[in-house]
C-alpha cells in the first residue's frame, strides 16, 4: 500500500455517492420502462415502475438535499468551483489525454491533489450534472409527483407535457453522464482502482 | 418584418389568444309554453292558491324536479316544449296522481339509437335494474348537450353523469338498496388519482373497447374494468378509441408526436412519444457506446 495515498472521499460523501448511484440507475430503468411501455412485453409492470420511480425519486431528492448541505458545511464545494480563465485550454488538454495521450502512455496532465481532486473535464461534467441537470430533474420530478401544481396550459401547450419534456431530457443526459462516468473512471493503469477509492475513501497515486 | 411590427403582432397574439368566441346558445330561446311549468319547476320553492284552505301557500319543490332553465336553454332540447315528452295533463295543478306512474316518451321514441340501445342492454346497469334503467338516469334531457368548450369540460360533464348517482347516497339508493360504492378508496390503486379523475372519463376504464363509437354505453362489471395502466400508457393507447376518438381521426401526426391529439390537453406517459426525439436519443446513446467501444478496443490493442 502506497504511503502517498490521499484521503479524498469522506464517509458521508461515499454513502451519498452510493445512494445517488442507486437512485440514478433505478430511476433510469423505471423511467425508460414507463416511457416505452408495451402491453405485451413491459420491461417492468407499469404500476410497479411508477411506485419504484416515485420512491427512488423522493430518495434522490433527500439525498441531493443532504449532498448540497454537506458540501457547504464540509467545504467540499471548493472542488466544484470552476476557474473560467483558460478553462477551454485545460478541457482540451484533458480531452486530448483521454483520446490520445493515455493510449500512448503519457502521464496525466493534471495531478490529483487534496486541493484539486477533479481534473477539468471531471469538474465541468460534475458541475453541469449536479448543479444543472439534477436540479432540473428534481424540480420537474416533484412537480410531476404533484401534477395538480403544474399550470394547465402554457400558451397552447399542456403544462404537464412541457414539464415531462424537461424531466425526460434532463434524465436522459444524466444517464449518458452515468455511462461515460462509469467508463472514464476505468481509465488508468489499474481500471478498478477508482472503484476501490470510492469504497475506501483513499486515492492511490499510480 | 420590422421590430415594431413584430412586437405589435406579438402583443395582438397575447391579447387575443384567450378571447372566447360568443356561444350561439346565448341567443337560444325555448317555447313560451314552458314558462308555465318553469314558474314552479324553475325554482326551489313554489306557491299556489289552495282553494280548499282558501289561502296562498308556499312549498318546497322536490329538488329532483327542479329544472335549471339556463341549462335547459343551453341543452339540445331547448326548442322542445315540456309537453313534447310529458303529458299535457301537467298543465293543471294539483297534478293528478296517475301522472306519477305515466308512461312517458322515452329517448328512443324520437331518436334512432339502435346501437346504443343494444350496448345499454348489455351494460351492468340494465343487468342490475332491468327495464327500470333508462337513458334519463345518465343523460338528463333537460340539460343534455353534446358540444363542450374543451376536453376538461367534456371530462367533467361526463363524469358528473356517473357521480350524480355514484356520489350521491340518496339518489343511489333510490335505485338500489346496496351501499353506495366508496369511490376514493376503491380507486386508491390509481396513481395521481385526482389527476386521472379530472383528465379522463370514468367510462374510459369502465366500458368495453370495441370499434363501435357507441361502445361507451356498455358499462362493464367492476371486475372487468381496465386496471392495466399500459392499456392507456402505451403507443396503442385505448384513449385513441375512446376519449380522443374524434381527434385521433383528424390528426395522428402533429409535430411527429405519437398520439399527438392528446398533447393539447395533457401528456400521457407511454402514449406520447416523439419520433425525432426518440431518434436523437438513439443516436446520442449509440455515439456514446460506440466511442466507449472504440476506446476500449484501442486500449486492448495498445496493451498488447
Amino acid at each position: 500500500m502506497s504511503n502517498n495515498r490521499l484521503y479524498l472521499y469522506p464517509i458521508w460523501l461515499r454513502i451519498w455517492h452510493g445512494i445517488n448511484a442507486l437512485c440514478i440507475i433505478l430511476l433510469g430503468i423505471t423511467g425508460i420502462s414507463m416511457q416505452y411501455t408495451n402491453i405485451e412485453t413491459p420491461l417492468i409492470k407499469f404500476s410497479s415502475a411508477i411506485s419504484l420511480h416515485n420512491f427512488f425519486g423522493v430518495l434522490a431528492v433527500i439525498s441531493y438535499t443532504f449532498y448540497f448541505i454537506a458540501n457547504m458545511i464540509s467545504g467540499n464545494n471548493i472542488h466544484y468551483k470552476l476557474k473560467l480563465k483558460g478553462l477551454v485550454g485545460r478541457l482540451f488538454k484533458q480531452g486530448q489525454y483521454y483520446v490520445f495521450g493515455y493510449l500512448k502512455g503519457e502521464p496525466k496532465p493534471f495531478k490529483v491533489s487534496k486541493d484539486e481532486k477533479f481534473n477539468p473535464l471531471q469538474k465541468v461534467s460534475y458541475v453541469s450534472t449536479m448543479f444543472i441537470l439534477v436540479p432540473v430533474v428534481i424540480i420537474t420530478g416533484v412537480a410531476l409527483l404533484y401534477p395538480e401544481m403544474i399550470i394547465t396550459k402554457f400558451y397552447d401547450m399542456s403544462g404537464i407535457r412541457l414539464t415531462t419534456f424537461f424531466h425526460s431530457i434532463a434524465g436522459f443526459f444524466i444517464l449518458i453522464f452515468l455511462i461515460i462516468h462509469l467508463y472514464v473512471i476505468t481509465i488508468g493503469k489499474y481500471p478498478l482502482r477508482n472503484f476501490k477509492s470510492i469504497v475506501t475513501g483513499y486515492h492511490e497515486p499510480e | 418584418m420590422t421590430k415594431t411590427k413584430f412586437s405589435f403582432l406579438i402583443i395582438c397574439l397575447l391579447l387575443f389568444q384567450n378571447t372566447p368566441i360568443l356561444a350561439q346558445d346565448e341567443a337560444a330561446e325555448m317555447p313560451e309554453s314552458n314558462g308555465i311549468c318553469l314558474e314552479c319547476h324553475g325554482h326551489k320553492y313554489y306557491s299556489f292558491y289552495n282553494e280548499i284552505k282558501e289561502l296562498k301557500e308556499r312549498k318546497i319543490m322536490n329538488p329532483y324536479f327542479v329544472i335549471d332553465s339556463l341549462k335547459y336553454l343551453k341543452g339540445e332540447h331547448h326548442e322542445n316544449s315540456c309537453t313534447d315528452c310529458h303529458s299535457e295533463e301537467y298543465g293543471k295543478y294539483p297534478h293528478i296522481a296517475e301522472l306519477k306512474i305515466e308512461l312517458k316518451l322515452s329517448c328512443v321514441d324520437c331518436h334512432d339509437f339502435e346501437v346504443i340501445e343494444k350496448e345499454v342492454k348489455e351494460s351492468v346497469h340494465v343487468e342490475a335494474f332491468g327495464d327500470n334503467f333508462n337513458c334519463e338516469l345518465c343523460h338528463d334531457p333537460h340539460s343534455n348537450r353534446l358540444e363542450k368548450a374543451d376536453m376538461a369540460e367534456l371530462v367533467r360533464y361526463n363524469n358528473n353523469r356517473c357521480l350524480n348517482c355514484h356520489n350521491d347516497v340518496d339518489k343511489y339508493q333510490t335505485y338500489t338498496a346496496n351501499d353506495k360504492p366508496k369511490l376514493i378508496s376503491s380507486h386508491e390503486w390509481l396513481p395521481n388519482q385526482a389527476l386521472h379523475f379530472s383528465r379522463v372519463r370514468c367510462i374510459e376504464c369502465h366500458t368495453s373497447v370495441t370499434d363501435s363509437a357507441d361502445a361507451v354505453h356498455r358499462i362493464v362489471p367492476k371486475e372487468q374494468a381496465v386496471k392495466n395502466c399500459a392499456e392507456c400508457h402505451s403507443l396503442n393507447s385505448l384513449l385513441r378509441d375512446k376519449l380522443y376518438k374524434h381527434q385521433s381521426k383528424q390528426d395522428r401526426s402533429e409535430l411527429n408526436f405519437y398520439n399527438s391529439f392528446i398533447l393539447n390537453d395533457s401528456y400521457v406517459i407511454g402514449a406520447n412519444r416523439h419520433y425525432y426525439l426518440n431518434l436523437l436519443i438513439i443516436i446520442i446513446f449509440g455515439i456514446t457506446l460506440l466511442g466507449i467501444l472504440l476506446h476500449t478496443f484501442l486500449r486492448i490493442i495498445k496493451r498488447k
